[in-house]
């Protein structure tokens, strides 16, 4: 079984800010990790290719330095590793993005199942998943919470709804993106770590996926930012005083309007 | 690239304010772009002497932009109910369409539409797709996407609204790509420019902490998932007229590769927090799963929903669903109620957009504090009954 498993450097949510002075955002000591949904969603795909024999390469569009998150991947179990990359693809939106991974894919050869994770946290846009799989043509299965049987064929897998969930039954080929329920990410072993260190990347540039130069990057972007502004500032804070009861007693009538 | 005019270039700094990501400054006298750069071009547009320039990005404008016209809104019926979202959609929607001077219409999917149909026109729109057939009694990716794609392709319209509710945010993205639309998640504020009607589409990113404007300047049609709760619906008026158009699904549109086994309604507590007016959540602070009681409690006597953090999800002591946070849900209700929680960033990305929020932690250098409006410093486990108390004579006053 092959098994391809799409992630995304993504900056450490904890250290983004934006400065309302200077209305930007605070870049400083800013730590790069793999996107925290991308985690469940290799996790998946290394159970998976464990569960049935297989293999599972990762694949990622991004800067060079992307290039850590992939091999902290292989350290997680993925066995190749992949980044596309080239200054051609910048200021992509997700339809670009979703296209760029495309062609990358058409380059890898046959696959049985691609998962992504549900969303990255710096969009938050959850749509290259389902993007990707319209591109592929097949089907796809977005917030999967559970993987409960696997076969050389199809998945019965969990989908989270609003109200509950749905169970499915996904033929192969088919891309699933996943939430954090799915699963629980194993650590890097020590071995998985140095097989990470030796791990070859294999690279692709635009030429060599053979985009077409007005579908990537910005220029293949339908949506444009085109202002970027400070959330509206919270209400005047109310600080409570007193002795514990008397905080209560503050709140209570605060809250009383609540009370139906 | 970004390319910088040095003969132009004042050195004023201006565009150093308007890149939110660090990616220009000005030294020596001149704007100079670094590797942050992401080509979003807000600093272009701001930049009054011109310097700034997009190179090497040619864009094509699609041909036909003028024949893409009116606004429609998928309104999202599921188990013979029509979700809350829809009639806040049909509510936006209006206003878009009178900005434009266009119609308004809804596209209906499912079994036994029948009633709500000519309810739609009440709530706002012009006309009413109603793609009705048993096939369609649950909702599917494939069969869903397809018969959106096909109505779209037919009718040319430019605007397309969804709720972004697990399914909105699930086949909408797959239509936008066949379609090659623009599409924007999650908007919370959408507005028509007077200047050329272009939809301005604001939504909150990086978790809340800052906001960005979208366009799709050059190509239609344009469509946003709109997040619920946030859109006012219009009031109903019963004497509004539209018009109800049947359309049949047709065989291909009804193929499906991804099988159905079986719809599960959750049994236990209104998973849907999403929709909650008022949210009371459980942190780590209030000790262990007994403690956790003290939540729903408090959530009984306000009649809100419960939440949670990440660290008591992962602890068992409620399920997934109620997890707001960035692995979690993003929540915005009128009142949300921090109990024990400590507040690090991860969590107040997925609730710091409520209207109210109440914290009570016994750590008064918690984080939570800086987002609230209210705070209580100390223990839960004491402060809780406390209040439910007092709530409870409230109540009978």
């Amino acid at each position: 079984m092959k098994i391809i498993v799409c992630v995304k450097q993504v900056p450490d949510a904890k250290d983004v800010r934006l400065d309302p002075e200077t209305n930007t955002l605070s870049r400083e000591g800013v730590e790069s990790i793999m996107n925290p949904y991308d985690q469940y969603a290799l996790e998946a795909g290394v159970q998976l290719a464990e569960e049935q024999g297989g293999t599972v390469t990762v694949l990622t569009m991004g800067p060079p330095q992307a290039e850590e998150t992939l091999r902290e991947a292989i350290s997680c179990g993925a066995n190749e590793a992949v980044l596309v990359s080239d200054r051609a693809f910048a200021g992509a939106d997700t339809w670009a993005t979703s296209y760029t991974l495309k062609r990358a894919i058409d380059k890898l050869g046959e696959f049985d199942l691609i998962i992504c994770g549900k969303q990255a946290i710096d969009g938050d846009t959850a749509q290259v998943g389902p993007g990707l799989a319209m591109r592929l043509d097949i089907p796809f299965v977005t917030c999967v919470q559970k993987i409960r049987e696997s076969s050389e064929t199809s998945l019965i897998i969990e989908r989270m709804m609003d109200d509950g969930y749905d169970v499915l039954d996904v033929p192969y080929p088919a891309l699933l993106t996943v939430v954090k329920d799915v699963n629980e990410p194993r650590v890097p072993s020590l071995k998985g770590k140095m097989k990470a260190k030796k791990a070859e990347i294999k690279l692709l540039t635009a030429e060599e996926i053979e985009a077409d130069s007005a579908c990537i990057g910005l220029a293949g972007s339908p949506t444009q930012v085109v202002d970027v502004f400070p959330p509206p500032a919270r209400g005047n804070r109310t600080v409570l005083t007193g002795s514990v009861d008397e905080q209560v007693e503050q709140l209570a009538e605060q809250l009383k309007d609540y009370l139906q | 690239m970004l390319i910088v005019n040095s003969e132009l270039c004042t050195g004023c700094g201006d565009c150093e304010g308007q890149c939110a990501f660090g990616a220009i400054e000005v030294v020596d006298g001149i704007a100079v772009v670094n590797e942050e750069c992401t080509l979003c071009g807000a600093c272009v547009d701001h930049c009054d002497f011109e310097a700034l320039t997009m190179e090497g990005v040619e864009k094509t404008v699609q041909a036909d932009l003028e024949s893409w016209s009116g606004v429609w809104v998928y309104c999202e019926f599921r188990r013979s109910e029509l979700a809350q979202v829809s009639l806040e959609l049909l509510g936006v929607g209006r206003k878009l369409a009178d900005a434009r001077g266009v119609k308004l219409s809804a596209i209906l999917i499912g079994s036994g539409t029948d009633d709500i149909a000519g309810n739609l026109i009440g709530h706002g729109c012009d006309t009413v797709f109603t793609v009705d057939h048993p096939e369609l009694a649950e909702f599917s990716d494939e069969t869903y996407g397809r018969i959106v794609t096909d109505l779209i392709i037919e009718h040319k319209p430019e605007i397309i609204l969804a709720g972004a509710t697990a399914i909105g945010r699930s086949f909408i993205p797959a239509v936008a790509t066949t379609l090659g639309a623009g599409l924007t998640a999650d908007c919370t504020q959408l507005d028509i420019r007077e200047s050329d009607g272009a939809l301005m589409q604001t939504r909150p990113a990086f978790g809340g902490n800052i906001m960005a404007t979208i366009e799709c300047p050059y190509s239609r049609p344009q469509m946003a998932t709109v997040r619920p709760k946030v859109m006012k619906p219009m009031e109903f008026d019963g004497s509004r007229s539209g018009e109800v158009i049947d359309v049949q699904p047709t065989d291909d549109q009804l193929k499906k590769k991804i099988r159905l086994v079986e719809s599960v309604i959750s049994e236990h507590d209104n998973v849907n927090i999403q929709e909650s007016d008022i949210l009371v959540a459980g942190g780590r602070g209030l000790g262990d799963e007994k403690g956790f009681e003290l939540i729903r409690k408090l959530a009984d006597s306000l009649s809100a929903d419960v939440a949670a953090s990440r660290a008591v999800v992962d602890s068992g002591w409620i399920s997934y669903p109620h997890q707001v946070g960035q692995t979690g849900k993003t929540v915005a209700p009128k009142l949300y109620i921090a109990c024990g929680i400590s507040g690090a960033i991860q969590h107040v990305a997925g609730m710091q957009s409520s209207d109210t929020i109440v914290a009570i932690n016994r750590d008064e250098n918690a984080p939570i504090f800086d987002v609230a409006d209210f705070g209580i410093v100390g223990d839960v486990n004491e402060v809780l009954p406390k209040l439910i108390t007092k709530l409870e004579e409230k109540r009978g006053s």
